[in-house]
């Protein structure tokens, strides 16, 4: 008994170990997921047509590759938060298509609900400090 | 755990990504195009403003890995690799560790199959031994009959007793061991033959009704090679026809732990096999009874309902007067009688297991002084990005790897000497011992590799935590030494050395408690005897008839040359015995709450106290006047004596075995020791061959025969002689001493034993002592050169650099010799004759630890000697 208990432990050791530092360079954690799940909350999209949405939205505050999102799509693939099917794109090209899941669409809901409530404060705190 | 399917859809997700990348792509290329790009343009873009395709696809990747699973491996590679390159570590680490483990897997195989394994039946957990009183197991089988029919917590009770008998196939007889047994047996541990069929409760129609034998699989196996034509034919047991009616499954041994028994007949046929009546009467006490449960009936309600069937019994038959009933668990695990087996299991396993703690701050040692040696690596690693907890993890992997090897090893090492001893047969009865190691000792030594490589493993961790990278890199070690504070690894060596200390103890109490066993009296001279037994009965031949067998024996084993004595007897001291309750003269109710004490009994004939050279203190010896037609005579040992009559002369006296058998001591001879060396003062009483034991007249015969010829050459003589005069009953020749020697086996196994960790320990010590104090002389070696530069005498630089491992050395064998004198009590259960108090003991473990303080510091004291200021100054 001890023994799987240590087991366990050691595992537990090792896991932790293994958590990476997060690489975003966001403009907040999450920020990326955040503006993904939005986007394809408003229309399912596949990778390029996601990517010119982003570029089109941030203009110049998201400064990132183009590649980037894939990492960050596989971990919400991963999640369950997307999934993907097959569709056309603009061309008429067979393009596979990410699409929002119900969990997708509850923790965006959450998180915009968070975001909400974190920016009410920000604005609050500022405003009272410019009095 | 979802991340076994992952493995399996993994590579279709892989593919699908590299699609997916390839759409994005060839859109974006598409649109470019359409923008007025060339083709060749538009791909260059494209490619650039969607980064590197293959570390993103890589990045991508990592996500759906088990991360943990993929960098273990690494580590595992990596540390094998820093293994090889350091042999001299991994071979030290492992090795030690391979000492403890090994000597735990043992300790712990013997326990685990002696003790903790159940009965080889379906549902061994609700069968359930019946005992009487305290602890008594033997019950008489009209008790078990009662038990049987009225007690309404049990699904069935069941009953078997040993039998011994000459098993004749064809011509030939051979002495085997049996078990006889209700016939409801089978069917209660409800086991299937594995050939013919098993006799069931309808084939018992009373006694002698039932003349079938069911065979062991190992004796069918070795008597009729495995043969099916054996089911119908017919064996004889001591000349009476049974007839096989099936085989027992192939590991059934019976209800016992270790006897293995050739052949099972029903109960009620034992009687004229053995020609003693243990069915008729309630207090002819030999049955083992167990009982299997009812589902859902607890102990409690089963002993309950037992006890007040007990009081009804008690009320109907005086016999059973007082008759209380307890439950235990079957087997050796709750039998009283292996108490002691037990207690020495345990305290062994007490000492593996010190042993094993040994090991583990034996490493712990090892393993901190390499991580400070590799301080300059650690530290590069952990400049170039990794973090602390990855070196850690690193080195937690080393030592777990290091403690599996040295667990595979111990087990190995284990699995082969127990392997060897579980073939050992040191006694007359047919044994097995099962105790090769399982899947459960497996596991066991697994967990204890896995543990005592997290314990030694992680004991380097704050070492590793408070390094200083950049100091380090520039100074190459983990941390300046800090010699003047008690540090860890001091801990370490001083728990070693008690340890250390604690076992050399224990296993000099137990070499000192065998030596002073061995000069213990033993009331008689096995020196130079040879006996030779044989159970008449097996030759047709009955109490009443066998004592004209008996002389014609002494007759032929006289007239063999070279023989200075010889003598008969019905049993011997160390060999066998019997004992019958002893009664004041006066007594009139014979029932056991009436009785004097127990008396060890054997049968003699005049000379067998020259013969066996037992000394006669008062009176006389048997003359062959005293026969079954003159009065009852009996010698007695001393405690005998003084026990029924006090400080009056025992001559003239007399006593009673019950009713009609009623004895006059004529003589009074010295005590001796009749069944182990450790045993307490018995009383003992010797009886005429010729008159027997009231009414009953001995079957069996042990030839004495003493003589100066070689042991070999006698025995041979004396077993062909002895056939010519009877050939029916097989003799069997062994020698008196070998008997006295097979009485301490358990005590020379456990004295063995506990040599055995005591020097696995010292061993340990020695390298603790050698590591520690070779690691001081490194690493002051510039300083005590600049001493020597200086002008400081060689013996001042040993001294220096020795000091701390010697009172290192001197504090732990002062707490061990402390913890020694504290486990006195414990000790007592190891060993008779001896205890940590004795004196010799006390100056042999300090001569030891002296000893192995010097052995260890010598080699380091000689390179403290050769420091070479100049040398060490200029490098």
């Amino acid at each position: 008994m001890m023994s799987t208990t240590s087991l366990k432990i050691v595992f537990l050791m090792y896991y932790l170990c293994m958590v990476k530092k997060s690489e975003y360079r966001d403009l907040f954690p999450g920020a990326l997921e955040l503006m993904i799940l939005r986007s394809l909350n408003w229309k399912p999209m596949h990778g390029y047509a996601l990517a010119q949405r982003l570029k089109d939205i941030s203009e110049d505050y998201l400064q990132i590759e183009e590649g980037s999102l894939y990492p960050a799509l596989q971990r919400m693939l991963k999640t369950g938060w997307l999934e993907t099917e097959m569709g056309l794109s603009a061309r008429n090209r067979p393009v596979r298509i990410f699409k929002l899941t119900d969990a997708g669409r509850k923790h965006l809901e959450q998180e915009l609900a968070s975001v909400e409530k974190m920016f009410a404060g920000v604005t609050r705190v500022l405003a009272l400090a410019g009095r | 755990m979802g991340w076994i399917p992952q493995l399996f859809t993994r590579r279709r997700r892989y593919a699908e990504l590299s699609e997916t990348i390839r759409e994005h792509l060839d859109e974006k290329i598409a649109d470019l195009i359409d923008r007025g790009m060339t083709r060749e343009g538009a791909e260059q873009t494209a490619r650039r403003e969607f980064g590197n395709v293959t570390l993103i696809k890589e990045r991508s990747r990592e996500v759906w890995q088990w991360p943990t699973l993929e960098s273990i491996l690494a580590d595992v590679k990596f540390s094998f690799r820093k293994l090889r390159k350091s042999p001299g570590f991994a071979l030290t680490a492992i090795l030690t560790l391979a000492f403890g483990i090994g000597a735990n897997v043992v300790v712990f195989s013997i326990l685990n199959g002696l003790l903790l394994r159940p009965l080889n039946v379906p549902h061994p957990e609700n069968l359930v031994q019946i005992t009487r009183g305290k602890g008594d197991d033997s019950q008489s089988y009209p008790d078990y009959r009662d038990f049987r029919d009225r007690d309404p917590s049990f699904s069935g009770i069941l009953a078997s007793e040993y039998i011994r008998a000459g098993l004749s196939i064809g011509d030939s007889t051979q002495k085997s061991w049996g078990t006889a047994v209700s016939a409801n047996y089978f069917d209660v541990l409800g086991l299937q033959p594995s050939l013919g069929r098993f006799f069931h409760q309808d084939d018992d129609r009373g006694l002698g009704s039932a003349p079938f034998i069911v065979l062991s699989h190992d004796f069918w196996r070795r008597q009729f090679g495995s043969s099916a034509q054996v089911i119908g034919q017919t064996v004889r047991l001591n000349q009476h026809v049974f007839t096989v009616i099936g085989v027992a499954p192939r590991d059934f041994s019976g209800v016992e732990v270790f006897f293995w028994p050739d052949f099972f007949i029903p109960i009620v046929n034992a009687e004229q096999v053995t020609g003693w009546s243990d069915l008729c009467c309630r207090d002819h006490m030999g049955l083992e009874v167990l009982g299997r449960l009812k589902p859902g009936v607890t102990w409690q309600q089963a002993t309950g309902t037992l006890n007040s069937l007990a009081r009804q019994m008690a009320r109907e038959n005086p016999k059973d007067d007082g008759l209380t009933l307890g439950l235990r668990p079957p087997g050796l695990a709750g039998n009283p009688a292996a108490e002691p087996i037990k207690k020495v299991l345990l305290g062994i396993m007490l000492l593996a297991g010190l042993v094993l703690l040994a090991a583990c701050a034996n490493l712990a040692s090892i393993f901190a002084a390499r991580t400070s040696d590799r301080g300059g690596e650690l530290a590069l690693r952990m400049a170039i990005g990794a973090t602390r907890a990855t070196v850690l993890r690193q080195l937690l992997t080393e030592a777990v790897l290091v403690s599996l090897m040295g667990g595979t090893l111990g087990s190995a090492f284990a699995r082969l000497l127990l392997g060897w001893l579980s073939r050992w047969q040191g006694f007359d009865i047919p044994t097995h011992f099962l105790i090769v190691p399982d899947a459960r000792v497996y596991f066991v030594a697994v967990g204890l590799s896995v543990v005592s490589g997290i314990i030694f493993g992680l004991l380097p961790a704050r070492q590793v935590w408070r390094t200083e990278v950049m100091r380090t890199i520039r100074s190459g070690n983990v941390q300046t030494e800090h010699f003047h504070r008690f540090a860890l690894r001091d801990l370490l060596l001083v728990v070693q050395i008690v340890v250390c200390t604690l076992l050399v103890t224990a296993s000099l109490v137990a070499v000192r408690g065998m030596q002073r066993a061995l000069q213990v009296p033993l009331g008689f001279d096995p020196e130079g005897v040879t006996m030779a037994q044989a159970d008449l009965r097996m030759a047709g031949y009955t109490g009443e008839t066998a004592f004209s067998v008996q002389k014609r024996l002494i007759e032929a084993a006289r007239a063999i040359p070279g023989v200075t004595a010889v003598t008969v007897a019905d049993s011997v001291p160390f060999q066998s015995g019997s004992g019958w309750f002893v009664y004041k003269w006066d007594t009139t109710v014979f029932q056991p709450s009436h009785m004097s004490f127990m008396a060890s009994t054997y049968l003699i004939v005049p000379g067998y106290l020259n013969t066996a050279q037992t000394q006669l203190l008062a009176g006389r010896d048997f003359t062959w006047h005293d026969d079954d037609r003159s009065p009852r005579v009996a010698i007695v040992n001393r405690t005998f004596a003084r026990r029924l009559f006090g400080n009056t002369s025992a001559i003239g006296q007399r006593f009673a075995l019950w009713a009609s058998a009623r004895y006059e001591v004529v003589g009074v001879v010295e005590d001796g020791k009749y069944a182990s060396m450790g045993e307490d003062e018995q009383s003992a009483m010797f009886l005429p061959l010729a008159q027997g034991v009231g009414e009953v007249k001995a079957s069996t015969a042990v030839v004495l025969v003493r003589s100066a010829l070689p042991r070999g050459q006698i025995a041979a003589i004396l077993y062909r002689t002895l056939n010519s005069v009877e050939r029916g009953a097989p003799f069997v020749v062994s020698s008196w001493e070998d008997a006295v020697d097979r009485s301490m086996v358990q005590a020379r196994m456990a004295t063995a034993m506990v040599a055995v960790m005591g020097l696995l320990a010292a061993m340990l010590a020695v390298t603790g002592i050698f590591g520690m104090a070779s690691y001081t002389v490194s690493k002051r070696m510039r300083e005590q050169g600049i001493r020597v530069a200086l002008g400081a005498q060689r013996i001042q630089v040993v001294r220096a650099m020795l000091r701390r491992p010697a009172i290192l050395l001197l504090i732990g064998s002062g707490l061990g010799i402390g913890a020694g004198l504290l486990t006195t009590r414990l000790l007592a259960h190891l060993v008779s004759f001896a205890t940590p108090r004795d004196p010799f003991v006390l100056a042999g473990v300090l001569i030891t630890m002296t000893l192995l303080g010097m052995i260890a510091s010598w080699i380091p004291a000689r390179r403290a000697l050769k420091v070479d200021p100049a040398r060490l100054l200029r490098e």
